[in-house]
């Protein structure tokens, strides 16, 4: 530090414009890092998994030769429980965000729900899958199936759909509400009918934000089980026969593209690690897209709010 | 006046608004409910597990080795695995998260910080298997070119992908802290003759220590979570971990590993992830308790 009375007034804020000036580049230039960062692991994707990907990739199923390998297997799986994960967690998350934002009193218990969501979504995500292998597995014997993934990864995401759904409500006007009841309606008209359509884009945005994190989701999953080497398909969910659907699906082994992806990564086999690269990149576009499609919805939102 | 609505119809509508209101508490006190399924999973396999191997053996012990002969369960060495790759991640994402937070808070115009934001959402998008996959076969190798003795699987390179993962985090919570400073504050610094950057040093940072605190433990309780770029690149040999540049499991590393290989659900290798899963949560729940009670104090000021 210099001694500043021995400076001019003129020299201090020179120094001082020299200074702030110095910390506006460093701030860019982390900036800039962290996103070179990403870029890079971007274009790694690229060069080495892009050439990979083509018809065959994704209509095989996994093999020892990694030149036959694909992912049909685990991109099916990933879409089931997905299924399955939206299914519990959309529901479920946005009955809880609506009652506590509009319903719930002041009182021990919603304070207790409160801060056990907060806790809940700093809950490392294999602790999750332990959660699923004792309860779900070894206690209510539900077996290493599609339901469990999805419910597993349902709970994962729970947090992020509530806290979503409550910021959606939070910004709706309370005239929304005054006016609904001056009409004559009660709670529940009110919230299922103005509230909830109101808040619909701000609990799409939390739902895909949530949808886009248990996609990408592998550390539960190991926990559960999941085997690695599936080389055939669920029962279909839709079939030729009355009543044309059939969840037998739920019930049954199953593999995920990061599973897929984890496990051609520790191979030592080069080979392995391009089809790791390829599955990589599919997956991280899925993500990026779905994040970019949450992050774009928010922005549309609020300039309509203004 | 005549009655217009049936009295049968307000019945129903009454009945109608009590379902769903219990629909709805139901489903907010489902959260309730898996924390109560972890807590109890967690404790039970655990009790368990101590009732074969002592406390002060698990606590003291200076080898991990239940799945050999010779069985040792001393949790410190997956424990320092873990606390040397959280430390390097933070490291790494404390100087740069709170650079970008006062950069963002008060120097950046909005419009870049419009698009600062939602870049650093993306990151934390990205899923943490690719991360893996990034620390193992990119930049350990690039590191190796120039740190010579940096071992295939080692502690740095995860740390320091792990200190990228959560520096959206670290960001987005210091900065919200940092905003809910109030102008008057900046204001007063600015009449005072305060740069941009003395006013943030000095007047932001001091008025939003506990928020910022609460970002970092947030955040090491993520690196502390981590468990796919630690699973991938930092190796599963369990040993006290002292040289960054060598490999070692961390506690989550470990846990995958057990899972993968086939274990009978009554040997005491599948208790130990239980046990260490308890390690692990009770490490977590630290640091966000601490977070917590820190964001709820800066709530309070302002």
């Amino acid at each position: 530090m210099t001694d500043i009375s021995q400076l001019s007034e003129a020299e201090i804020i020179r120094s001082a414009r020299r200074s702030e000036k110095r910390f506006a580049l460093l701030g860019l230039s982390v900036l800039s890092l962290t996103m070179l960062v990403l870029l890079t692991l971007i274009i790694d994707f690229m060069v080495d998994g892009l050439g990979r990907i083509d018809y065959d990739f994704l209509t095989s199923f996994p093999s020892r030769r990694p030149n036959d390998a694909g992912i049909l297997s685990a991109w099916v799986g990933s879409a089931l429980v997905m299924i399955v994960t939206a299914a519990l967690a959309v529901p479920l998350g946005v009955a809880a965000g609506l009652y506590l934002e509009e319903y719930a009193p002041k009182n021990l218990i919603t304070n207790l729900i409160e801060i056990n969501v907060t806790n809940l979504a700093g809950v490392p995500s294999i602790i999750y899958g332990l959660l699923a292998l004792g309860l779900f597995i070894q206690m209510f014997g539900l077996g290493q199936t599609i339901f469990v993934a999805g419910l597993t990864l349902a709970l994962l995401i729970l947090p992020i759909i509530i806290v979503a759904t409550r910021e959606a409500v939070r910004s709706i006007p309370q005239e929304v509400r005054e006016a609904a009841f001056a009409l004559g309606a009660d709670k529940w008209q009110t919230v299922g009918g103005y509230i909830l359509p109101a808040a619909r884009p701000g609990i799409l945005t939390g739902a895909i934000v949530g949808m886009s994190r248990a996609i990408g989701e592998t550390a539960p999953i190991i926990t559960i089980g999941a085997l690695t080497f599936i080389a055939f398909l669920p029962p279909s969910p839709v079939g030729p026969e009355f009543p044309f659907i059939n969840f037998d699906w739920l019930g049954s082994p199953f593999t995920v593209m990061p599973i897929q992806m984890f496990n051609w990564v520790s191979r030592p086999q080069a080979g392995f690690h391009v089809n790791a690269a390829a599955t990589g990149l599919i997956l991280l576009a899925m993500t990026l897209l779905m994040n970019a499609g949450a992050i774009w919805l928010r922005y549309k939102l609020r300039r309509a709010m203004r | 006046m005549p009655l217009l609505v049936s009295p049968r119809f307000l019945a129903r509508r009454r009945l109608v608004d009590r379902a769903m209101r219990a629909m709805m508490f139901a489903a907010a006190f489902v959260s309730v409910l898996v924390t109560m399924g972890i807590v109890y999973v967690l404790v039970s396999e655990s009790v368990r597990f101590f009732a074969q191997v002592s406390m002060l053996d698990f606590l003291t012990d200076t080898q991990w080795t239940p799945v050999f002969q010779d069985k040792h369960f001393g949790i410190m060495t997956l424990v320092s695995g873990t606390l040397m790759t959280s430390g390097i991640a933070l490291l790494v994402a404390v100087p740069a998260g709170t650079i970008l937070a006062i950069y963002l808070s008060e120097f950046a115009p909005p419009a870049l910080r419009e698009i600062i934001k939602p870049f650093l959402e993306l990151i934390a998008g990205v899923p943490t298997v690719a991360f893996g996959y990034f620390a193992l076969l990119f930049l350990t190798p690039l590191f190796q070119t120039f740190i010579p003795g940096l071992a295939g699987f080692n502690l740095l390179v995860p740390g320091i992908v792990m200190g990228i993962m959560i520096l959206p985090y670290i960001v987005s919570v210091s900065e919200d802290a940092m905003r809910a400073v109030p102008n008057t504050l900046r204001e007063g610094a600015y009449a005072l003759g305060y740069t941009r950057l003395q006013t943030g040093v000095k007047v932001v940072i001091p008025g939003a220590l506990s928020g910022i605190t609460a970002a970092y433990m947030l955040g090491m309780s993520r690196a502390v979570g981590e468990t796919m770029v630690v699973a991938i690149a930092a190796g599963q040999q369990a040993k006290i971990a002292l040289n960054p540049l060598e490999g070692a499991a961390t506690i989550t590393a470990y846990i995958v590993q057990i899972s993968l290989g086939d274990v009978p659900h009554d040997s005491i290798a599948y208790l130990t992830i239980f046990a260490a899963g308890l390690t692990l949560f009770l490490m977590t729940l630290t640091f966000n308790v601490i977070a917590f009670v820190l964001r709820r104090k800066y709530r309070e000021v302002y």
